[in-house]
């Protein structure tokens, strides 16, 4: 008699469980180490911010680049040598572009998933209660603003260039650094993780109903759902490497590394 | 009648019991032609039995092959059905699938397409062309939802129209008819339970729609779902209806046979049709050897002829793993009792080495889940062991073809609870599409009974009194388990009158049967009536005696073996009773009444689709001879 | 290869119950349903439990099996150690009947609100053409067995009981996305989506997609492709600003 009869005989309730989950798994595990890596990231983007050691020839701290700040940046940074950033601003050129690829981290749909999941504890795990009275989603202020992922998107691809360019360049220079060959690595996993964005699939040809009728969009909606798959990985991935590719660089002009091949 | 007790009353034009495929179209139809409508159901809306069927819904579209037409759909079921069917049925069922399959298109289903977009077909056994609409293999799912979004889809206008959703049309869930009310000869309600609360509830229609599905639960190794306890059969039996043709149950030759939990869960046609093959422990493709002087020119004789067939079907025969599902299904039980069977008691399916993983999983994917998840088996990497399990029952209520009228007044039946359509042996394919057919039909016969009767027969309270009676009974007493009782029935039909029936066999059955009807009469049920599966069996084993005891009965009084029923005694197939039905009927008192009534002799123009020497396979001389009169006019 | 196996069942009506604790056996190749069919026939008989095709194509017998939302038909016990107590419970999300038995009338409710499929003006049964690539989204979501474990798991509702009333849960946001990518379904469905059926208050987090027993990517497939048209539609100031310049859309 579900569905169709209102005149239920007693009230209703749900089966009182008191406990706020019956798993018995290690249900902790995955969001507790989640925001550790998160966190990590976190810590390391600020330290990025505040060091300055961002440039050794021929290569650039991913962190930094495009670096656009006339004073702070050394003309070898700079793409093109452009810094349309005039002599008024002295602080870290980092701060000048990190919102970009930082909102599109922080928009992402799988960052998104994670990070409610470990920070929030929004729900900490399927089949586990969270701690909060009221819930709201993403409909009203300032979560509702999560819905710009795809400007941060656009922006992500001249960031993603960007990277791929200073990369070919430190090769060019210098074919047998490490360093070359850590930025190009990078590369391909930033472009690759961007590449696989849900905003990216929905552009392609997520939004068309007749794929039939647009074969090459369908090819490379075809293509950015493989890659999209795999977004979780990509996203854990990228953000080491650019944090690992970023922190060598930085090494590598404080001094601390010094190999030959570095 | 005031309302006695706690038994709410609903008032309806037709009242559907059973939401499956012909319930919901019958529905459909009732409320398409302004009926007020309700359907019932046992369990919730949109999880009936028609779920599981996998391959596909036949219908003449020709989509794939342009030379399939009607004629040709009709004479495979003719064929398929060993010449037993019902004539109209089986013609109105060719000529008007094609339609009820491009309806459900305009109601959102979504079959596989071909390249030109139109509705895929595909081959299956004992259809000459490619001929099954389908989705993967999971058909059944998309018709069910596609019939329930309909339902909703009709209750949405109402609600524009009358601001009340179920103004016009109403689903009962979880829900259980126990009885048929009449008034004098015709019907005049139908009086139930529901299950969660134990509550009685009382319609009061004059027309009523079964659309109950089959009586799988009657035998151990089924692949029915608990619901198939032939409540349909049993409610027409006691309302006065006849029930025909119930020796033949089709034994699906493919059920899964382990683990023991899940034996008798099917494992669709499709595999075979798309390439998968039997092989007996000694690794040879058995069924070569069981293809039958019937259908030796439709099938190939060695294997590369077999193979070829499915890349080049016009110039290749088909290979005979797609013969009828009776001979496959006898072929495995055979190379079982020879002792050639696989370690659990089946034979080999094998599609792992006959296409590439990626395919298997693309063309079968619930089954390569199925597998995986219930066996721990990986189709694409071993062979499945599979064995006939009981899967459908051909016989059914005696219906009018053309608008599913009972013999009762006011009565109506569809799907797999009527009798005729199929035969002796129905093909894979053909179900999906008689739901929708005769759904249909059932539904607009109803509504024109209620248009034509000048007055609504009356409940009668004293009907209504007998029927909670009845039904509280088993709460009251503390005799037999009902599951122990269920059981030992099971047991009985399945080793008694299976696959292979004796004689001596099914009189011991029907001696067992006899003794299980008083047991049933004592059957207690521990608790309260809220959500009491005990009670529930309890009641339903009404229904599976009295069915059982028709089958048991019906078999025991052919003598020959066709289609759905074999006799070891009477292995061949005999003209002379192509032209009997066995009627089944209830006698006074409680006994059961099986007598011969003759079958119907086919329209002219109809036997003229077949050739002569085909018809001579089936026909006696007599009619032979008649024959010949007509082809030489 | 049978073993005694320990379980508590939760039982009890309307909401109030405990935990029953029972020793039953095992045999080999059973799942979790069969010993509750085993518990019915042996020690309580009247223990409720929804069931149908006992091979995970009805989607009736959901449950929680040591607080996981599964199918019961479909949680081997071999997955279990043999000395593992195993607890099983109705489904958190909707009011308990008895025992394992759960109303879940919330779903039925929500299927009623989504608008059915609106074929185009004028073409006749029969004159449909599709695509296979157009059509294979929305069989994807067509896949659902309508078990509404995913339902069940959603933090919104699960635990909030009060955006009931706003929110249709995955399966019916993903029934909206069906219906949104049909190649010849004519309704404009986007704006619903996010006002009436709540498609604002899914923040992702997947527990639908971990849940679903027929795999269905439910939000990577469906959700989040919702919540781009969505955007497109709403948020994107592109194509509002567009809209405004080129008066479109009116």
């Amino acid at each position: 008699m579900t569905q169709t009869t209102p005149e239920a005989p007693v009230r209703r309730q749900r089966a009182q469980v008191k406990v706020r989950t019956l798993r018995t798994d290690r249900w902790w595990l995955v969001p507790f180490v989640t925001f550790l890596g998160l966190s990590s990231f976190l810590v390391y983007g600020v330290w990025a911010i505040i060091d300055t050691s961002i440039f050794v020839e021929p290569y650039i701290a991913p962190f930094a680049s495009p670096c656009l700040a006339a004073v702070t940046c050394p003309e070898g940074a700079r793409v093109f040598g452009w810094a349309p950033i005039g002599d008024w601003y002295t602080l870290s050129p980092g701060l000048l572009i990190l919102a970009l690829p930082g909102g599109f981290r922080l928009t992402c749909y799988y960052y998104r998933k994670s990070y409610y999941r470990s920070f929030w504890l929004s729900p900490p795990a399927c089949a586990v209660q969270e701690p909060h009275g009221k819930y709201t989603g993403e409909r009203r202020f300032p979560l509702i603003m999560q819905n710009i992922h795809r400007y941060f998107f656009y922006a992500a691809i001249v960031i993603g260039l960007v990277l791929a360019y200073d990369a070919v360049l430190a090769v060019v220079h210098k074919p047998d650094g490490l360093g070359s060959w850590i930025l190009i690595a990078n590369a391909v996993l930033i472009n690759a993780y961007t590449a696989s964005c849900h905003s990216c699939r929905h552009i392609t040809a997520g939004r068309l109903n007749h794929f039939s009728r647009h074969p090459l969009r369908y090819r490379a909606w075809t293509f950015v759902s493989k890659l999209n798959a795999k977004h979780q990985q990509l996203a854990w991935a990228s953000m080491f490497s650019v944090m690992g590719a970023d922190l060598y660089v930085r090494l590598v002009a404080k001094g601390i590394i010094a190999f030959p091949f570095a | 009648m005031e309302n006695t007790h706690n038994t709410e009353r609903h008032e309806y034009d037709v009242v559907v019991i059973g939401a499956g495929g012909a319930g919901l179209r019958a529905a459909i139809e009732a409320r398409q032609q302004g009926k007020r409508t309700a359907i019932i159901c046992k369990s919730l809306f949109g999880k009936a039995h028609t779920v599981m069927a996998e391959g596909g819904a036949a219908a003449a579209m020709g989509n794939v092959n342009s030379a399939d037409n009607w004629m040709v759909h009709f004479r495979d079921t003719m064929r398929g059905g060993k010449f037993l069917n019902n004539w109209r049925m089986a013609e109105l069922h060719a000529k008007e699938a094609p339609d009820r399959v491009w309806e459900l298109e305009a109601w959102g289903a979504l079959f596989d397409r071909t390249k030109d977009g139109k509705i895929s077909q595909r081959n299956f056994g004992g259809h000459e062309y490619p001929r099954l609409a389908h989705v993967g293999d999971r058909t059944g799912l998309e018709l069910i939802r596609t019939l329930q979004q309909r339902v909703v889809a009709l209750q949405q206008e109402d609600y524009e129209t009358h601001g009340d959703y179920e103004a016009y049309i109403k689903v009962f869930s979880e829900c259980t008819i126990t009885r048929l009310l009449k008034d004098g000869d015709a019907i005049s309600g139908a009086f139930g339970y529901w299950r969660e609360s134990g509550n009685f509830v009382l319609f009061d229609a004059p027309a009523v729609v079964l659309a109950t599905g089959g009586i799988g639960k009657s035998y151990v190794v089924t692949s029915n779902s608990w619901e198939y306890t032939g409540d349909g059969h049993a409610l027409a039996l006691l309302a006065g209806a006849k029930l025909i043709n119930m020796e033949f149950i089709q034994f699906h030759p493919t059920g899964m046979v382990w683990p023991p939990s899940v034996r008798g869960i099917l494992v669709t046609e499709s595999v075979r049709g798309d390439g998968g093959v039997l092989r007996n422990s000694e690794g040879r493709r058995f069924m070569f050897d069981y293809i039958p002087e019937v259908f030796k020119a439709q099938y190939a004789t060695t294997e590369e002829e077999a193979d070829r067939w499915y890349t080049d079907q016009a110039n290749n025969r088909r290979p005979p793993e797609l013969l009828p599902r009776d001979e496959v299904a006898r072929a495995i039980n055979a190379e079982v009792k020879a002792g050639r069977g696989s370690p659990q008691g089946g034979v080999f399916l094998d599609v792992s080495t006959r296409l590439p993983a990626e395919e298997i999983k693309r063309r079968l994917p619930s089954m390569h889940h199925q597998f995986k998840e219930l066996a721990d088996v990986d189709i694409t990497a071993e062979p499945m062991q599979v064995g006939p399990t009981c899967h459908y029952v051909m016989g059914g209520v005696e219906v009018d073809a053309d608008t599913g009228a009972a013999a009762v007044p006011g009565l109506f039946a569809a799907g797999e609870v009527s009798g005729g359509m199929h035969g002796s042996n129905r093909l894979g394919g053909n179900s999906l599409s008689d739901l929708l057919v005769f759904g249909r039909r059932a539904g607009a016969g109803a509504s024109a009974y209620v248009d034509r009767i000048p007055a609504r027969p009356k409940v009668l309270a004293e009907q209504v009194d007998a029927a909670r009676e009845e039904a509280l009974a088993p709460l009251g007493r503390s005799g037999d388990n009902p599951y122990e009782v269920h059981h030992e029935l099971q047991r009985t039909m399945n080793d008694l009158v299976g696959i292979i029936r004796k004689a001596e066999e099914v009189s011991e059955a029907l001696q067992v049967v006899e003794k299980l009807k008083e047991r049933v009469a004592m059957v207690g049920a521990a608790g309260s009536p809220i959500y009491n599966p005990g009670w529930h069996l309890a009641i339903d084993l009404r229904n599976m005696v009295l069915v059982s005891e028709c089958v048991a009965r019906a078999a025991l009084l052919r003598e020959e073996s066709r289609g759905g029923h074999t006799r070891d005694d009477f292995p061949a197939m005999d003209p002379t009773w192509r032209r009997k039905l066995l009627v089944c009927s209830l006698g006074p008192g409680d006994g059961v009444r099986v007598e011969e009534q003759p079958q119907p002799q086919m329209r002219d123009d109809l036997l003229a689709l077949f050739d002569g020497d085909e018809l001579k396979k089936y026909l006696t001389d007599e009619e032979m001879a008649e024959f010949d009169g007509i082809a030489k006019s | 290869m049978s073993y005694k196996a320990k379980f508590k069942v939760w039982r009890g009506e309307g909401g109030e119950g405990r935990l029953e604790d029972f020793t039953v056996e095992v045999n080999e190749g059973e799942v979790v349903l069969d010993i509750i069919h085993r518990l019915q026939a042996t020690q309580a008989p009247d223990l409720a439990v929804r069931w149908n095709c006992k091979a995970g194509k009805c989607g009736s017998c959901s449950m929680e099996i040591n607080g996981k939302p599964r199918l019961g038909c479909m949680t081997r016990m071999s997955t279990f150690d043999e000395d593992e107590t195993i607890t099983v419970t109705p489904m958190r999300t909707f009011p308990v009947i008895k025992d394992l038995v759960t109303d879940v009338s919330y779903n039925y409710q929500k299927a009623r609100e989504v608008p059915s499929f609106t074929p185009p003006a004028g073409v006749r049964p029969g004159e449909y053409r599709m695509k296979q690539v157009d059509v294979e989204r929305s069989q994807e979501f067509r896949k659902c067995i309508e078990c509404f474990m995913c339902n069940n798991v959603c933090h919104v509702i699960r635990d909030h009981e009060e955006n009931k009333t706003n929110f249709s849960g995955p399966r019916f946001l993903m029934r909206i996305a069906e219906l949104d990518m049909h190649p010849l379904d004519v309704a404009d469905r986007q704006d619903a989506a996010q006002e009436q059926h709540g498609l604002g208050y899914c923040n992702i987090t997947k527990c639908c997609t971990e849940v679903c027993p027929e795999h269905i990517k439910i939000t990577d497939n469906a959700l989040i492709p919702m919540k781009e048209r969505v955007v497109d539609a709403k948020y994107d100031p592109l194509v509002w600003l567009g809209n405004k310049i080129f008066r479109r859309g009116k």
